[in-house]
């Protein structure tokens, strides 16, 4: 999939929507906080809100050229649009909903299979109710399947789960999951949730303001944040590929390259995690021989000391890179230098495991 | 009742549905131009479309009289070109009900359109709808009670239209007249008990009407 957004210029309130790139990945993730104009970008993409200046090419096929003055009507678009509040059509039955975007004359125009669909999200029980007796988790299926049956090119989101709490958010993640790998229909996926971004996208674009910060796979980004702007809302965690290789008693045993992590174990089965530790929560201690309740004791080396204001962000060589951040008098007190051996304690809660 | 009185009952309750059928294609899309779409001109045809609630009905039949008799604008082209005429004949009734008609439906239509989630309808052109069959299939399925609701009131309207009528239509036995001319009729010439039962009749219409309008609004409240 190529989806080309070009010369894209659309004022919004505060500011203009500006953008110039190609998007490749198989999920993508529009990242940045509210307020950015994500949820404009994608009623752009969709056509159903016009731009001074915009360029949209879909694969093959230009959908927008405002220099042509040329634009294909939304509903000729095959673009999918699940939006946040999922709009699902309350005059109708949960059945009709999902069949609104069938093509008729059968199967032979579609990508994917009604009772496929149904089977994947698990809303056969659900066809013959009114919408309007759904809980949040299955309205939410129920928008994605309809979205799904339409046979979209493409599939946007915006905030799937932003409106779920924890528990269901957990539950529907693995949905999303199945759709992108059983359908394999690329996906542009609008998140201010990172969690959200790391669980299913591969690759990341940072909007803030109506301006790509940054673009690039999910973990580059993250850890490699290009700018301060982007650090601060991509965050400045350690975030490391990991795998679970034992779970009991609510609590799972994480591997990291060399290194053994106790975290509290997520919601879904998966052994294939992220792991995700705020530099804040990492405390350094000179002397290992020490007890205390902390689980998790990693021995590390220092690798560099940068000063951020009133604290010290410590790059930590445990086997993996770990960032600490501690006060400066802190930083002072330990006497830490670079090459300095340190043992590294995390608290078990304060890891947090992201299924991918 | 005498055969008479049925007949004008009859032909005013058939004129008056007519006229409500009439002004429907119409005064839906109008309604939805005014909910929808900013235009130019649009708060005078705002407006304009207004004015018969407001305007004496006599005053906006003598508009209508003047525009659709034989030199009028409208009336002049008709019968001359088409040998088609329109004043003291059924067709004007049904124009002086439409017209005093319209102003009813298009209000009620247009709030019930401007609370349908215009979100629903740009999913529904996502999911390969276009304009007609997302204003068949979402639009005026969700605005439907405040549509028909419209309708009601108009039909309610007509039938107790009485000063646009006898400007344009005149009050012809057999031929233009309807219960509200008849009932002036009535009394003016002393036939009293005929005026009553007319009166007995038109007060069940417009109650049942009435009724059934504001049945229709509550239920909506409810499902909401």
């Amino acid at each position: 999939m190529s989806l080309l957004l070009k010369n894209i210029s659309l004022p919004l309130e505060s500011f203009t929507l500006g953008m110039d790139v190609e998007v490749r990945g198989r999920v993508t993730a529009v990242f940045g906080p509210s307020g950015a104009g994500k949820t404009s970008l994608l009623d752009l993409i969709a056509g159903l809100r016009r731009a001074p200046s915009a360029f949209i090419q879909l694969d093959d096929r230009v959908l927008t050229d405002t220099a042509k003055h040329f634009s294909v009507p939304t509903h000729q678009r095959g673009i999918g649009y699940v939006p946040q509040d999922l709009a699902l059509f309350p005059h109708l039955s949960v059945r009709q909903n999902l069949l609104y975007g069938c093509k008729p004359g059968g199967a032979a125009g579609r990508l994917f299979s009604f009772d496929h669909v149904i089977e994947i999200l698990e809303i056969q029980p659900l066809t013959s109710r009114g919408v309007t007796e759904l809980s949040g988790g299955e309205k939410q299926r129920v928008a994605l399947a309809r979205a799904l049956l339409a046979s979209p090119r493409l599939l946007l989101l915006d905030e799937p789960l932003a409106s779920l709490d924890a528990p269901l958010k957990a539950k529907i993640i693995p949905y999303l999951i199945r759709i992108r790998d059983e359908f394999r229909i690329p996906m542009l996926c609008v998140t201010h949730d990172r969690s959200e971004a790391l669980a299913l996208a591969d690759e990341i674009i940072v909007l803030v303001n109506g301006r790509v910060l940054q673009t690039g796979p999910v973990l580059d980004v993250f850890n490699r944040p290009a700018s301060a702007d982007v650090a601060a809302i991509a965050g400045v965690e350690t975030l490391q590929a990991g795998v679970i290789t034992d779970s009991h008693e609510g609590l799972a045993t994480v591997k990291i390259h060399g290194a053994t992590l106790t975290a509290l174990a997520p919601a879904t089965g998966t052994r294939q995690v992220f792991v995700c530790i705020r530099g804040e929560d990492v405390i350094l201690q000179r002397d290992a021989a020490r007890a205390s309740s902390v689980r998790n004791r990693l021995p590390a080396h220092i690798m560099a000391l940068r000063p951020e204001g009133a604290l010290v962000r410590v790059e930590l060589d445990a086997g993996f890179p770990l960032f600490a951040l501690i006060t400066r008098p802190a930083c002072a007190e330990l006497a830490l230098r670079e090459g300095d051996p340190v043992t590294a304690l995390i608290k078990t809660p304060a890891i947090h495991l992201v299924p991918r | 009742m005498t055969l008479g009185e049925w007949q004008i009952v009859w032909f005013t309750a058939w004129v008056s549905a007519l006229s409500t059928l009439v002004i429907l294609p119409f005064g839906l899309a109008l309604a939805w131009a005014l909910a929808r779409r900013d235009w130019p001109g649009k708060s005078i045809v705002e407006t304009l479309v207004s004015l018969p609630l407001v305007m004496p009905p006599v005053a906006t039949g003598l508009i209508l009289l003047k525009l659709f008799g034989r030199r009028g604008a409208i009336g002049g082209f008709l019968h001359d070109r088409l040998n088609f005429d329109v004043i003291f004949t059924w067709r004007a009734v049904l124009l002086a009900l439409s017209v005093m008609s319209l102003p009813l439906l298009v209000r009620s239509a247009r709030v019930a359109f401007e609370e349908v989630n215009p979100r629903l309808e740009q999913i529904a052109r996502t999911l390969g709808s276009g304009g007609w069959r997302v204003f068949f299939t979402i639009t005026v399925p969700l605005a439907a009670r405040g549509i028909v609701a419209g309708m009601i009131l108009a039909f309610a309207r007509a039938l107790g239209e009485f000063g646009a009528t006898i400007m344009v239509a005149g009050n012809i036995p057999g031929k233009t007249s309807t219960l509200s001319l008849t009932i002036f009729q009535d009394v003016q010439i002393g036939q009293d008990s005929s005026a009553f039962r007319l009166l007995g009749v038109s007060v069940v219409l417009a109650f049942a009407a009435v009724w059934f309008s504001e049945f229709l609004l509550r239920r909506k409240r409810k499902t909401r």
